[in-house]
């Protein structure tokens, strides 16, 4: 099999998925992780030319964006109409729809998966929500266990200033204004992000995170990614 | 989660294979509670809009895969969980629901997905109080089925579990696998056996029998008249 000195095999996280051969992928799964506003799409961006430029094929992929689930998601947003334990499960429908229909074939197919998120972000929504931990988690049994986990860490006061370029300005949900944290978006966004923080820093052990500082300047954040992923590249490959 | 639930309402649901005659026998239950003057609340299966239209889209391009179409089926059963489930028997209604969690663990792993998992996935569910299982020999349910419907749909007859190229044999054979697997979740989950082979009367009597000795503790509460509702639960 071309690529393959070291014996590289995927593995579930738990039950996995009924028909999928693990043996069959070939390609890598990179996972950027972190809060909103820590800076996550534009290190993807570069990340990705970067690689593509090295010969590597990438595909960069991100959260609700699954052609199955991603518009009735946004619907249900807009309109605030689900419960918790219903946005959970639409959430994992996505996450399941992309990891079998776009990720699992560009493994298969020898490709670098860098992916914006992945089941941790949407582990960390659902335990600020009131779920039950090992609900969620079991749920997610059927994700990959990816290559590497790199997580953006700041503080809150590190997510503002990007929040703020958008001319949006403070997000509904990225407030965590569903739950009522506050009694305006500012005061809400500043209690649902430390709780993210906090649900974030208890999974870097559980899963294996390389925390990455991401209060230091983007070039910097980015030079320092391209060498773990160079390095990881170099031991896989 | 919920689990086994200390609201004041009670939760029965029917489940069955296609053709078992359990909407029948649910919906005579509903119209008898509401004579003797209870609150009811009926709950549907595949009820919300909003994932209902996203199984649309998934369905027409076939696009979905044994994973998706459960996850897709727990969220809708969340929705109505609580948004229809639990609201109502936090009031002390008696809530009605045509299908469960059971027709989910059934039609999940006859498409192969990890039994196990799919337990796991719906431990929010509310346990009911009664869950009735109506018993039907295949080439009973077949004969009320196939002769009286429209076309069977694609995943209505599990053609996406490549058992047969005609429609018809595949449903056949994907009711008899579901069949198998209700048997199987008999003892598991205690469901309620009724010989759905008998007369309408005879089940309708000891459905109402069974559902009466749990009522003790619940308080009448007439409801103004409504429309009925329709009943059409095919996975269409």
């Amino acid at each position: 099999m071309e690529n393959q000195s070291n014996n590289h095999t995927f593995e579930f996280y738990g039950e996995g998925l009924p028909g999928v051969d693990l043996s069959e992928l070939r390609g890598r799964l990179i996972v950027i992780e972190g809060p909103d506003g820590v800076g996550r799409s534009t290190q993807v961006a570069m990340l990705k030319a970067w690689l593509e430029s090295n010969g590597h094929a990438v595909l960069d992929t991100g959260m609700t964006r699954s052609a199955l689930a991603g518009k009735g998601i946004k619907q249900a947003k807009a309109g605030i109409t689900l419960g918790p334990i219903s946005l959970t499960l639409f959430y994992a429908t996505d996450f399941a729809d992309r990891l079998e229909n776009e990720m699992i074939p560009a493994l298969r197919a020898g490709f670098i998966v860098l992916t914006d998120r992945y089941i941790y972000s949407l582990i960390a929504r659902s335990i600020v929500r009131g779920l039950e931990p090992s609900w969620i988690k079991a749920c997610y049994g059927l994700a990959l266990k990816p290559d590497a986990v790199f997580y953006l860490r700041s503080n809150v006061g590190g997510l503002i200033p990007r929040v703020l370029s958008s001319p949006l300005g403070f997000d509904y949900w990225e407030s965590g204004m569903d739950i009522h944290l506050g009694d305006d978006l500012f005061d809400s966004f500043s209690e649902y992000q430390t709780r993210m923080l906090s649900v974030f820093d208890s999974m870097i052990d559980e899963y294996g995170f390389e925390v990455i500082d991401a209060t230091q300047p983007i070039d910097v954040i980015y030079r320092n990614l391209q060498r773990r992923i160079g390095r990881l590249l170099r031991e896989l490959y | 989660m919920y689990g086994d639930h200390q609201f004041p309402g009670k939760l029965f649901i029917v489940e069955g294979i296609d053709g078992s005659g359990k909407s029948t026998q649910l919906s005579l239950l509903q119209q008898w509670l509401r004579r003797e003057g209870y609150m009811v609340f009926f709950s549907e299966w595949n009820s919300s809009p909003l994932v209902k239209e996203t199984t649309r889209r998934g369905k027409k391009k076939q696009m979905l895969t044994p994973t998706t179409f459960s996850l897709l089926h727990t969220t809708d059963l969340a929705d109505r969980i609580e948004r229809h489930i639990i609201p109502p028997l936090k009031a002390g209604a008696i809530v009605l629901a045509d299908r469960y969690i059971y027709t989910a663990f059934g039609r999940d792993t006859a498409r192969g997905v990890s039994p196990r998992w799919v337990r796991e996935l719906y431990r929010f569910a509310v346990k009911p109080t009664i869950a009735f299982y109506f018993r039907v020999p295949l080439d009973v349910s077949l004969k009320r089925i196939l002769s009286a419907r429209a076309a069977l749909k694609y995943y209505e007859a599990g053609m996406d579990l490549g058992l047969s190229d005609d429609l018809e044999e595949s449903f056949e054979l994907f009711q008899g696998m579901i069949s198998r697997k209700y048997e199987e979740m008999v003892d598991e989950f205690g469901l309620r056996v009724i010989d759905a082979t008998r007369s309408i009367e005879e089940q309708q009597n000891e459905v109402r029998a069974i559902v009466e000795r749990e009522l003790v503790d619940v308080p009448k509460r007439p409801m103004p008249v409504r429309t009925m509702l329709n009943f059409d639960f095919r996975e269409d």
